[in-house]
């Protein structure tokens, strides 16, 4: 599905990826771990497209086709999505005018009609109820006076809404309690299926007790240092990353 | 006084004035003659205003009136009028319309009957009128404004409007101001709205030409009443096309209780606008809201001057005007909120935000607070921003292509003054306009 080679990127001429492989496939959950400061926003910000990410070296095929090449829009409507680390408030912008604008044109890229405006609330009423949204911020602005949480949930509704192929979960999990963490791990457990992925960029091993990974890796310094199974997070949670600085020593950033 | 030998227009206003216009006055009331007379020294005398002039600083209103205008116009085509009436339909709106040509009533335009308690009288008749009289010209400074005290000395037609006592209207007038001519024409039409105690109304103004290549300079006037607690919603939309340039001079008298709430959309693609809205609040415990939006494409001049006039205790006032500048449109927003000193308790708050879609574009905004009164609540802001980098990225990568993301994000701009609009047919007919003006791959500025 996703297949990553050699990706090298720039933010404002500095060298922040120096070369990324990862191959995922359809079913498959994939965690990236690591330290602040170790290219793992860069990653999903390059994925989904954000300006000001320049790459430099290396390819990405998303179902076979360059992902690079696209603009951002056409990235989504491939089957893209990166839930926000900071979802962005948008006053004036009602929620559900939102949705269904994004979910309209989606359908359009792929020759269906739009939704009738029942069948839109039907849908939506259904993935609220999966994702534990209160009802009463689907009518308001887009993210505006959320709290923390509520910006999260809001984030997997929209991914519950638009159904894609790959969904990239930036630190989803950064900042929030334990029953938003529940609410948030669940909604990802029962969108899971064998035709979608997951990447699940994270700092802490805690979200990984609930969205149990298949894979785990270590992004370190811009590149993939270490790959395994569910129980690298585990030695990472135990060990720390200080460790990496020592085995892994830092190379050139400016260009 | 500036030298007014570059435009012919002026010489020939004055001359027009001593020659058939002043037989065609003859029969007006004495009162009125006067009032034109002494309108027209202070024209004589100040002419038209220059950029030297302070209010009219950003606005060089004079390569505008350099054209040879007409002083009334020859040919009124019945299928420009039709087109022109076409163009200001708002789709589902149930309204009293009715259509003006050139600033004068047309009979045959006008649908459905009013009911009783609304009259509605062309100007050149009710000049003779006791309520013409006892309202006619109060408040408005001629000295002043060049153009009001033209528009006083030398108005032909227009319409007098006014709702009884205690009667609410029960749906909008939908007053349809269209423009046609054949040769150029500078035309002055003169409108007096008066509700009386308790009496509400909501009125909906558009203003359309048809496509001719004329060039029409309107220069006109309106003076609203509203008495003791009486209500008017007064909504004005200028979408005329290319070759209008209008100055729109609004002067309200607010008496006790009253509420007035204007709201006035300046789209494309008329030349130049410039609209003078005062409101003087002349009694204790009134409200005003003033709501404006101007959005500006090619090379169009949108000016917005507004004048809150507090002069008695107790009273309430709330503006906020957004401005979309597109291509090498200039804006300009001037709001004064005054104070005199007997008016304490005064809360008024203004707000102004301006939103630069182009690295062409303009904006002057000049927020003005003068506060005479020392026990009041006053507050005032501008803005100026380009749109969210962040929040057209959010949008984008959710399958929102690029054109409607940036109209959604133009439309949420618009929404603190779009959601104040009481008519839901007219708000989706705004919201529609909105979008319509966003146009497709613009070059736009990064925040």
């Amino acid at each position: 599905m996703l297949s990553i080679k050699n990706l090298h990127a720039d933010v404002e001429d500095k060298k922040i990826l120096k070369g990324i492989d990862l191959e995922v496939k359809a079913g498959e959950v994939h965690a990236i771990m690591g330290p602040n400061g170790s290219g793992k926003s860069t990653l999903s910000s390059v994925l989904a497209g954000r300006e000001n990410y320049v790459v430099t070296e290396g390819e990405v095929q998303f179902e076979g086709k360059d992902l690079l090449d696209m603009a951002p829009e056409v990235r989504a409507r491939e089957g893209l999505f990166l839930a926000f680390q900071y979802p962005v408030e948008i006053p004036g912008v009602s929620n559900i005018n939102f949705l269904r604008t994004a979910l309209n044109e989606i359908r359009e890229y792929r020759g269906l009609p739009a939704l009738e405006a029942k069948e839109f609330l039907k849908l939506t009423k259904e993935k609220q109820k999966l994702v534990e949204f209160d009802a009463k911020l689907i009518n308001r602005s887009l993210n505006e006076g959320f709290s923390g949480g509520e910006k999260k949930r809001n984030e997997i509704l929209q991914l519950a809404m638009l159904e894609p192929k790959l969904s990239i979960l930036d630190e989803t999990d950064s900042g929030l309690d334990i029953d938003a963490l529940r609410i948030v791990s669940n909604g990802v457990n029962k969108l899971r299926s064998e035709n979608n992925a997951f990447v699940i960029i994270t700092h802490y091993q805690r979200l990984l007790e609930y969205i149990v990974p298949d894979y785990v890796h270590v992004l370190y310094d811009g590149r993939i240092v270490k790959s395994g199974t569910k129980e690298l997070a585990l030695e990472l949670e135990e060990r720390g990353y200080d460790w990496l600085k020592e085995t892994y020593p830092v190379t050139e950033n400016a260009r | 006084m500036a030298n007014q030998v570059s435009i012919p227009l002026y010489q020939k206003l004055l001359d027009g004035f001593d020659g058939k216009f002043a037989i065609e006055q003859k029969a007006e009331p004495d009162a009125l003659r006067q009032a034109r007379q002494k309108a027209l020294e202070n024209f004589r005398k100040s002419g038209f205003p220059t950029t030297r002039v302070e209010d009219w600083k950003y606005t060089n209103v004079i390569p505008f009136l350099k054209e040879d205008y007409a002083l009334q116009d020859k040919a009124k085509a019945g299928a420009a009028l039709a087109h022109a009436v076409e163009a200001a339909t708002i789709e589902d709106l149930d309204s009293y319309r009715i259509v003006l040509l050139n600033g004068q009533l047309q009979e045959t335009a006008t649908d459905e009957k009013l009911p009783d308690s609304i009259s509605i009288r062309p100007m050149a008749e009710a000049k003779q009128e006791a309520t013409f009289l006892n309202y006619f010209g109060k408040g408005t400074d001629v000295e002043k404004h060049h153009f009001a005290a033209l528009n006083t000395a030398m108005f032909t037609d227009g319409l007098l409007i006014e709702v009884k006592a205690n009667a609410s209207i029960d749906k909008p007038l939908h007053i349809i101001h269209a423009f046609s001519s054949e040769n150029n024409l500078f035309v002055q039409p003169r409108h007096l709205i008066v509700l009386h105690r308790s009496a509400a109304l909501s009125i909906v103004e558009s203003v359309v030409t048809d496509s001719s290549a004329a060039k029409i300079f309107v220069n006109s006037l309106t003076e609203v009443v509203v008495e003791e607690n009486a209500n008017l919603n007064h909504y004005t939309l200028q979408t005329a096309k290319k070759g209008l340039r209008q100055l729109q001079h609004t002067e309200v008298n607010q008496k006790r209780d009253s509420v007035y709430s204007n709201y006035t959309f300046s789209l494309p693609e008329a030349e130049l606008l410039r609209n003078n809205l005062h409101v003087n609040l002349d009694d204790e415990h009134t409200e005003s809201h003033l709501y404006g939006l101007y959005l500006g494409a090619d090379q169009q001049l949108l000016d917005n001057h507004t004048f809150m006039n507090h002069q008695k205790a107790h009273c309430e006032s709330n503006e906020v005007y957004k401005g979309v500048l597109l291509d090498k449109a200039v804006g300009v927003f001037n709001g004064k909120v005054f104070v005199q000193v007997d008016a304490q308790k005064t809360n008024a708050f203004q707000q102004n935000n301006n939103l630069l879609l182009s690295p062409t574009a303009t904006i002057n905004s000049k927020p003005q607070l003068e506060i005479f009164a020392d026990d009041v609540k006053c507050s005032h802001g501008s803005t100026i921003g380009q749109l969210s980098q962040e929040a057209m990225f959010y949008l984008q990568s959710r399958g929102i292509g690029e054109d409607s993301a940036r109209a959604m994000l133009v439309s949420a701009f618009a929404f603190d003054v779009t959601e104040k609009i009481k008519i839901p047919e007219l708000e989706a007919h705004i919201n529609n306009l909105i979008t319509h003006h966003i146009p497709a791959n613009q070059e736009l500025i990064k925040a």
